[in-house]
């Protein structure tokens, strides 16, 4: 790189070329690979799995009812996934979103089941859990704590909270069905289950909220160096907590979408999501490490952890192994990306 | 005469009853690049850091283009166009040189979305300002890849893009090769030449000689001397200076005194 910098004589030295040199970066092709190395990955992951799904079981796996059931689940993995790719990214970790799914999903429930319109409901459940992660980021920021502890408690809080209050006892909405607010969120669309496209259109709103918008920016660069994030006027802790709420909103959206695809909810509601997401954060090619992530990779990332049990299953094998692919296919992708990411200091 | 840009008079900064400035009188004209040296615990920390407002004087006056300011805090400074680019934690790596130039300044629409184009354009015009270009990186390259040298280049085109009049270089050669002081000097050369000016400092004298007009040398919180390079014929000369003012010689010490 020695001679990277074109001094007055190196400019004066080749005054003649009328055709401007292009970098070879500048093929946007080329460029899109380089700048999307992370989500490619996992899609490489994602599509070579299930090849193989495939070739051991063609006729469940070219079945459209194998699909239907995991699109019906997986917008809210997505839903939850893709917050946290931005709360590591900042160089968080917020283990408390499945309390916060539970929470806010608590509140959706009551509202309806009280009579008022699922829309209330709706609205009540993200501010239920925007509160909540503004809350668990206020407690990690202002009290300068390890988010991996302190959410770690909230989550035990906050479950613990519900479970006190209702004493266990789940709330079944069975009128939710005849509702428009079920039709646009929980309904089919040619086979499709509608929740899917809403999973999808958070995804992008995500991509660019994270990629093209200055809180993203923001995101980044505190989660890259604080100290010349703060140096240069961006608030540091600011971003921190907003970055919780997002993943407190993705939680709410998380929970009443989860609460429509049953019609009940359960005081439980959220609690197996905490590993399975947390997984396909990194499946996804997010590194630990903060200050680059990718939403895309994450929402793959979510769709290769929700296959892998159907898979299993779908491929002929007993449920027993379904733990062990689990983890292999973690383990595999995290060595994959790992060769792929390159750590700057 | 030259413009004066910011003018300190009489500052002092005292931590309890230790003195860390001792009445420092220190100007810097538009457009020059003036070299600042001394020994650890001369205070050049202390003034950058009152330059920058991080820190307030104990007493003295703080005058921007002749005018003195009151209140001199961090907005101030920025107010009067000081950006000072610290050695080491400057830049965020793993971003690209876009995102690191428009750092807590990016060119977004209301809503806050970026405008990528305007700001890859406008990163490509301060990059060539500074003479900061290259035919093995662009715009979007990963600082992380760049080196010591370059990194030096984003951060001086990050100040000029926040309007700076006054670029305080902390030792920005420190640990570079040759090459890549060589690249830093480039740098501030082009932003000499564009009426900016420049506080450089730095612990290699040979470095601080080749690139400044004039040299303030700091010793113990006071200014040991100011001189320009017309007075000085070499960095020798600089050297002697400081060594003498360092460990003076029984006859000169006398002499000081006297």
């Amino acid at each position: 790189m020695s001679d990277t910098i074109q001094g007055p004589t190196a400019m004066a030295a080749n005054p003649t070329s009328k055709q401007p040199w292009r970098h070879p970066q500048d093929h946007p092709l080329r460029r899109f690979i380089s700048h999307n190395r992370a989500s490619l990955g996992s899609l490489v992951v994602l599509v070579v799995m299930m090849a193989i799904f495939i070739a051991a079981n063609p006729t469940v796996f070219t079945s459209w009812t194998l699909y239907a059931s995991v699109f019906t689940t997986l917008p809210v993995a997505i839903f939850l996934t893709v917050p946290l790719v931005f709360i590591v990214t900042v160089g968080e970790i917020d283990l408390s979103f499945p309390a916060t799914m539970g929470f806010a999903a608590w509140m959706f429930a009551l509202l309806v089941q009280a009579g008022f319109p699922p829309i209330v409901g709706l609205v009540a459940a993200v501010i239920t859990g925007a509160a909540l992660g503004a809350f668990v980021g206020a407690l990690v920021v202002y009290l300068n704590l390890s988010s991996l502890i302190a959410t770690l408690g909230m989550n035990f809080v906050v479950r613990g909270v519900i479970l006190i209050f209702t004493e266990g006892k789940l709330i079944s909405l069975s009128s939710l069905g005849d509702t428009w607010l079920y039709a646009a969120f929980s309904s089919d669309i040619f086979g499709l289950p509608v929740q899917m496209l809403w999973a999808i259109a958070f995804t992008i709103f995500a991509v660019y909220l994270y990629g093209r918008h200055r809180f993203g920016a923001h995101v980044h660069i505190v989660g890259d160096n604080p100290d010349s994030a703060a140096q240069m006027g961006i608030n540091v802790k600011m971003v921190r907590v907003q970055s919780f709420i997002f993943v407190g909103v993705g939680a709410a959206l998380a929970g009443v979408f989860s609460t429509m695809i049953n019609f009940t909810w359960w005081p439980t509601a959220g609690d197996g999501y905490l590993l399975p997401v947390l997984a396909s954060v990194f499946v996804g090619g997010t590194p630990t490490w903060g200050g680059i992530g990718t939403v895309v990779g994450g929402a793959i990332g979510a769709t290769t952890v929700s296959f892998i049990q159907t898979g299993i299953v779908g491929v002929g094998l007993s449920g027993f192994y379904v733990q062990f692919f689990n983890g292999l296919i973690i383990i595999l992708s995290l060595v994959g990306h790992r060769w792929n990411q390159i750590r700057y200091r | 005469m030259a413009e004066r840009l910011i003018e300190l008079r009489n500052i002092k900064k005292s931590y309890g009853s230790v003195y860390a400035l001792g009445g420092v009188d220190l100007h810097v004209d538009k457009g020059e690049v003036l070299g600042l040296v001394g020994d650890n615990g001369a205070g050049k920390s202390t003034l950058i850091k009152i330059l920058a407002g991080a820190v307030r004087p104990t007493s003295g006056d703080i005058l921007v283009r002749g005018k003195p300011v009151h209140g001199w805090n961090a907005a101030r400074s920025r107010e009067a166009g000081i950006e000072t680019v610290f050695q080491d934690r400057a830049l965020a790596v793993q971003q690209s040189i876009v995102r690191n130039i428009f750092m807590g300044n990016e060119i977004a629409n209301r809503f806050g979305f970026l405008d990528v184009e305007k700001e890859v354009a406008e990163a490509q015009r301060l990059m060539r300002e500074i003479g900061f270009t290259s035919k093995v990186f662009t715009p979007h390259s990963i600082v992380g890849q760049l080196s010591g040298g370059e990194r030096q280049g984003v951060a001086i085109a990050r100040s000029i893009y926040r309007e700076a009049d006054l670029i305080i270089l902390d030792e920005p050669t420190t640990a570079l090769s040759l090459t890549e002081t060589n690249k830093v000097f480039h740098f501030v050369r082009q932003v000499r030449a564009s009426g900016r000016s420049i506080l450089f400092i730095g612990h290699n004298i040979h470095h601080v000689y080749d690139i400044a007009d004039r040299f303030v040398v700091m010793d113990r919180g006071r200014v040991a001397l100011q001189t320009s390079k017309a007075e000085m014929s070499s960095a020798e000369d600089l050297i002697r200076f400081m060594e003498q003012t360092a460990h003076p010689t029984p006859a000169e010490a006398a002499q000081g005194a006297a």
